[in-house]
């Protein structure tokens, strides 16, 4: 049962064709990553994806009905964590929750802002406006603004892409923590440069090839239970598999039929 | 602080020299011109009694500034209220800039002393004429540079706002307004240089009293010190002016 999906999504900027017959469906709930190299166009789909932009050709449906402007009831977290410089972080949040919750008052919209700023550890940086945090904690604020609106579908377009190798590490457990605490099923459409973070996160995987004109490969699927940590797919014999036929893809730019599972 | 006293002790050697310069001139070129010392001679009374009122036109130099600066603060509200808003509408419309920026640019140039007969015609009193022309001549920079300030949003703060689906209101007001503020207060800064430009002008051309309409009257009535009076005076203002927007300016700036 497919909640979000996009069909023969094709897009140019000019002359130079970004994307190109493009198929991707996500069930409710299904966390699904796209992997790509930089400048591959993963931008753009996610940009697609979520309505932020047209495509040239193709359409995309959320429970059926196709997209105008930025899908209802969504989120999105963006690279350069997009937060507004002149407001605390407890403002930044609650921006995004007062529109959620129209019928709420004031005070809730405060609680709930606070609520999810404490879940991601920033409790005590509430007050501080995003000059005042390092990137990691910026990069937090911007995924408590996504989540304390209580979305029923997340876009990440390379939600930790702007961070050291540590921070990022430990930002990947908390977003694992915050999607499976959510109350309803989330849907998420996340966009990285890192196998292992894809592998870590998702339900399943497709690489997108080398531009121009870049199409998805067939998805891989993350057979691995949960929780999952980072030490596990550094041994676990199906991970280890799962990062070399994702690698072997972004590389070579083809795939070896045998090695892939489709999915239907 | 070592450094600011040699900036202060250089300022002053530069005023010094220019005093002297001054002399020489209304020594040995320019007759007419009132030396320095006589210029401050005729003065005393203006600059040491400010704000003694012995006629409609003779007034304490206190007294003829504050007409004036109260004159310039009615022209440059008037230029923010028209000038804001325009600029906020031709930054964010490309059709409303691609409609109104070539008659902008052509108004834009149009000297203060073309705009007072124009305003002497439409309201045929010298008060609502000189603001009508201070507004008009100072409001420009204003509208240009929050016009750049709203085009320079980056794209990403507009993507926020269609992410939080914020309404056009809370959009405006939480991420348009700040994120154009610094432009603007760089366009008010130059406006109100403008507005005080203009105000001689307007003043000498209406005679109302004021800095500009005494300077004025003195021509007229061959009293050349008084000339001088006024010119230090319009600078001095000027400067302060200038100096309390840049001010605001860099307060806003370290937000």
């Amino acid at each position: 049962m497919s909640f979000l999906s996009l069909t023969n999504i094709a897009k140019s900027f000019g002359p130079r064709s970004i994307l190109h017959n493009i198929n991707l469906s996500l069930a409710e709930g299904e966390f699904v990553s796209i992997v790509g190299a930089s400048a591959s166009g993963k931008t753009t789909l996610v940009k697609i994806a979520s309505g932020l932009i047209q495509p040239d050709s193709g359409t995309v449906t959320v429970g059926g009905q196709s997209v105008a402007g930025f899908v209802a009831e969504a989120g999105m977290v963006f690279q350069n964590y997009s937060l507004l410089p002149w407001l605390s972080a407890l403002e930044n949040v609650r921006l995004a929750v007062e529109p959620a919750f129209p019928q709420w008052t004031k005070a809730q919209h405060t609680a709930q802002a606070i609520k999810y700023l404490e879940m991601v550890g920033l409790g005590k940086a509430v007050r501080k406006t995003p000059a005042q945090l390092s990137g990691g904690m910026r990069q937090r604020v911007a995924i408590a603004r996504a989540f304390a609106a209580e979305p029923r579908i997340l876009f990440l377009d390379e939600p930790f892409g702007a961070l050291d190798a540590l921070t990022r590490a430990t930002l990947q457990q908390e977003l694992a923590t915050l999607c499976g605490a959510a109350g309803r099923p989330v849907t998420t459409l996340m966009i990285t440069n890192s196998v292992e973070e894809a592998i870590l996160l998702s339900d399943r995987i497709h690489a997108l090839g080398r531009g121009p004109g870049a199409t998805l490969s067939p998805g891989f699927t993350v057979e691995l239970s949960r929780p999952r940590s980072a030490g596990l797919l550094m041994h676990d014999t199906e991970a280890v598999s799962l990062r070399h036929r994702l690698a072997e893809f972004l590389t070579s730019g083809a795939i070896a039929p045998a090695l892939v599972k489709e999915v239907a | 602080m070592k450094k600011t006293l040699v900036s202060i002790l250089l300022s002053l050697v530069g005023i010094v020299l220019v005093l002297g310069l001054w002399s020489a001139i209304s020594a040995k070129i320019a007759p007419d011109l009132p030396s320095p010392s006589k210029t401050w001679e005729d003065s005393a009374l203006y600059v040491t009694k400010p704000w003694e009122k012995r006629g409609e036109m003779d007034q304490g130099i206190g007294l003829m500034t504050a007409y004036s600066l109260l004159r310039v603060a009615k022209g440059f509200a008037l230029a923010l209220l028209i000038g804001t808003p325009l600029g906020f509408l031709l930054g964010s419309s490309p059709l409303f800039f691609r409609m109104f920026d070539p008659t902008i640019q052509i108004l834009r140039p149009i000297s203060p002393l073309a705009w007072l007969p124009l305003g002497l015609i439409l309201f045929r009193q010298s008060e609502p004429a000189a603001l009508f022309t201070i507004a008009l001549c100072s409001m420009w920079p204003t509208v240009v540079n929050t016009m750049q300030g709203v085009r320079a949003i980056p794209q990403d703060y507009h993507n926020v706002a269609k992410v939080l689906r914020l309404s056009p209101w809370r959009k405006f007001t939480k991420i348009m307004l700040p994120a154009t503020l610094p432009f603007m207060f760089s366009g008010y800064r130059l406006s109100l240089g403008i507005a005080w430009l203009v105000i001689v002008a307007a003043e000498m051309l209406t005679g109302t009293p004021g800095v500009g309409g005494f300077l004025w009257q003195e021509y007229n009535s061959l009293i050349y010190s008084h000339i001088l009076l006024c010119i230090l005076t319009i600078g001095i203002v000027g400067f302060f002016l200038d100096r309390l927007m840049g001010f605001a300016e860099a307060r806003l700036r370290a937000v």
